[in-house]
């Protein structure tokens, strides 16, 4: 009962994971029908900016919990410019293009990013510092779930409920419902698209930022490539949720995450990834709208 | 050109990505040592470089806007000076016959290692022409692509080392193999759309590669399969340099094989079915044509070319494993075909020779080639998607029916 219960939360950090990731790409997906491919980039940087504050912090003697605060600060500004910037460099010039087109471009931004870290950083796996401090009240049941993983939980639950109140209440949110709906019309009613966009790929990337530092420091290292694999995980539960629907996108992470950790404790762990592909292939082949999306049809 | 906005504005973006690469190009903090490394020079790199740069981007994004407005108003398109080159005869002709003496005289003349290079560049323009059948002519992108080339090199590798058969008789195998995957993994992946069929195909080619790295009853796992022969010549013994341009010929006439074929098919009726795909799916369907009959068959042969490829390669460098197999092998292939030309097969070879010669020559660079290859990509989808040599659409012109009004009025 013991292992199941700790495979469940174990599971349930996964899902909180990808979800803080997968909410960037179904943002993104619902207003401007685009994989973001470099999304998982946007993440790793995230990471890497962190690293690198708390670098500098921790040689000067901060203290743990400011330290981790202001390292989120700074990569989620960071996270926020590179969005930002990516979108204006590799999207915006082709948002009349084929889908095609936009596509191959974000495939060759994710590459270009990662090779532009490996390049600038280095090709090795970082140790990261463990910035999350180990709570008091946590001890009695510390080895089944760790302070940093209640972290993950809280920090999953706080960010989704503000982005979920930001496009339901918000004056910016229901200009980027619109835009997600039907783009030329938003455009006639007089919004500006092109900020609205822009203020998604700005708050995608947040979001995915402050997931690669609470990540990084739950699991100790990074290298370039974490944000490839991620990135790919995470786009499979924003699938399996339906694209383009929040809710969505967080149950879907949390199925994904209970169900690759149920799989990898009772049956292999050497076939992990091998099953989030074909969880993500059979979705697709059965539910093409996932879990909470809309079917729609194509027209001429 | 150089007004005073304009240096603003670049003056500004160079202040921007200076801001941008500041923690990644500069810092650098080793956490267990604790030391940090400051590396400015690379920040007034990066400033400078933007600020040149900024006025680039503007420049073609200019030029590209007002070609298309051109193009809207109605203003004839200009062929390309490719173009025109291969619709006159008389340097169509001689420059082909030019190209096949080089092309025949090639590993004579130059060294082993360039003709070795050659063979790689060549196996490149078959599995690109393969791909080129599934994104360039049907407009599935297939980002698992190199699965069906990991098929056909363990196809051979593995029916070697098993049942000790050769060369010549693996290949026609290898290319069944790769043809069944197509049917077996296109079937399941064809009612979805663009992008979804993307991450999918994404999606097989990794649990392949996986599969391939953690059964190692089946393919001995991440440390491959060593010693496979080279092709055989009527059980001739030859020797390496001998066997090395044995193989550059070989490739040649797979090349040509190859671009005999889909040369071809692209004007075949399947072909045209493929492009009518590809420029809009439901009004296809409405025109008769069956749909999961056309994608299958484009799925498939594309990954018959690519299993071919595969066995061609397992032969050449007499080693694989999994490694060989990455996602980002499946992105090279891509680029071979997005850079020369989606849908044109002169446009393919180009991208072949370009992309694969290109590095092997530019060794001082070869730890950029992956970060070039991506931007790449995007300042090709920005201001070229067409690639290199973009694809003509055969036009007809009616002159006979100007006529016949001539002279009824």
């Amino acid at each position: 009962m013991e292992y199941f219960i700790e495979l469940f939360l174990g599971g349930l950090t996964r899902g909180s994971i990808y979800a803080l990731i997968a909410l960037g790409y179904t943002m993104v997906y619902g207003i401007i029908q685009l994989i973001n491919f470099a999304h998982g980039e946007i993440y790793m940087i995230g990471a890497f900016t962190a690293l690198i504050v708390a670098g500098i912090l921790s040689m000067l003697g901060w203290n743990p919990v400011a330290i981790l605060i202001i390292a989120s600060v700074i990569a989620v500004v960071y996270s926020a410019s590179y969005g930002w910037t990516i979108e204006k460099l590799a999207y915006k010039p082709l948002r009349q293009a084929p889908r095609l087109s936009a596509l191959i471009s974000a495939i060759g931004m994710s590459m270009f990013l990662q090779y532009y870290v490996l390049l600038a950083q280095t090709s090795n796996f970082l140790p990261f510092p463990s910035l999350i401090p180990d709570f008091k009240f946590m001890e009695p049941i510390e080895h089944i779930v760790r302070s940093s993983e209640i972290v993950i939980y809280i920090t999953t639950a706080i960010v989704m409920v503000f982005l979920t109140f930001l496009i339901k209440f918000t004056r910016i949110g229901k200009a980027m419902r619109a835009t997600a709906q039907d783009r030329d019309m938003a455009m006639l009613v007089g919004i500006d698209v092109n900020k609205v966009i822009s203020f998604t790929f700005i708050i995608g990337s947040a979001t995915a930022a402050i997931g690669g530092v609470l990540v990084a420091s739950h699991t100790g290292q990074i290298n370039y490539y974490i944000g490839f694999i991620a990135g790919i995980k995470a786009f499979v539960a924003a699938v399996l949720g339906g694209i383009g629907s929040m809710p969505g996108a967080v149950l879907g992470s949390l199925v994904l995450g209970m169900s690759e950790s149920f799989f990898t404790g009772y049956i292999s762990s050497d076939y992990e990834d091998v099953f989030a592909f074909l969880f993500l292939v059979f979705t697709l082949i059965f539910r093409p709208s996932g879990i909470l999306g809309r079917s729609d049809t194509d027209k001429v | 050109m150089f007004s005073f906005s304009e240096i603003k504005k670049s003056l500004l973006i160079s202040l921007w990505f200076m801001f941008l690469t500041f923690p990644i190009m500069v810092i650098r903090v080793n956490t267990i040592y604790k030391t940090i490394e400051w590396r400015w020079d690379r920040m007034i790199m990066v400033g400078v470089g933007s600020f040149f740069l900024s006025f680039l981007w503007r420049f073609f994004i200019g030029k590209k806007e007002t070609g298309k407005k051109k193009t809207d108003t109605g203003e004839v398109q200009q062929l390309t000076w490719i173009q025109r080159l291969t619709e006159n005869k008389k340097i169509y002709l001689p420059s082909l016959v030019a190209i096949s003496v080089f092309v025949v005289l090639f590993p004579f003349v130059f060294s082993m290692y360039q003709t070795n290079i050659m063979t790689t560049a060549l196996i490149y323009v078959v599995v690109g022409l393969g791909l080129n059948i599934v994104v360039g002519l049907a407009g599935l992108l297939d980002l698992g692509y190199v699965a069906f080339y990991a098929v056909g090199a363990y196809t051979y590798a593995l029916l070697n080392q098993h049942f000790g058969l050769g060369f010549w008789t693996v290949l026609p195998l290898g290319a069944a193999m790769g043809f069944m995957f197509g049917v077996i993994l296109g079937f399941p992946v064809l009612r979805l759309r663009g992008d979804y069929l993307a991450i999918v195909t994404l999606g097989f080619g990794e649990i392949i590669r996986l599969i391939l790295e953690n059964w190692n009853a089946f393919s001995s796992g991440p440390s491959g399969i060593a010693n496979i022969p080279r092709p055989g010549l009527f059980g001739l013994h030859l020797s390496l340099h001998q066997n090395i341009i044995y193989m550059y010929f070989i490739m040649i006439g797979l090349a040509i094989f190859t671009i005999f074929i889909v040369g071809r098919l692209q004007d075949s009726r399947l072909g045209r079915a493929w492009i009518a795909l590809r420029e809009d799916e439901v009004a296809c369907q409405a025109m008769g044509i069956d749909k999961t009959r056309t994608k299958l068959s484009a799925f498939a042969l594309g990954a018959t070319w690519a299993g071919m490829g595969g066995v061609m390669f397992a032969a050449k460098t007499t080693f694989i494993n999994p490694a060989s197999f990455t996602i980002w092998e499946s992105i090279i292939i891509l680029c071979v075909v997005v850079i020369g030309g989606m849908g044109s097969v002169l446009g393919v070879i180009c991208g072949a020779m370009v992309l694969i010669l290109l590095p092997e020559y530019l060794r001082a660079f070869s730890e950029y080639r992956m970060l070039l290859f991506g931007a790449i990509l995007v300042i090709m989808m920005v201001f070229r998607p067409e690639g290199i040599i973009s694809n003509v659409r055969k036009t007809y012109k009616f002159e006979g029916l100007k006529d016949n009004n001539k002279d009824n009025s």
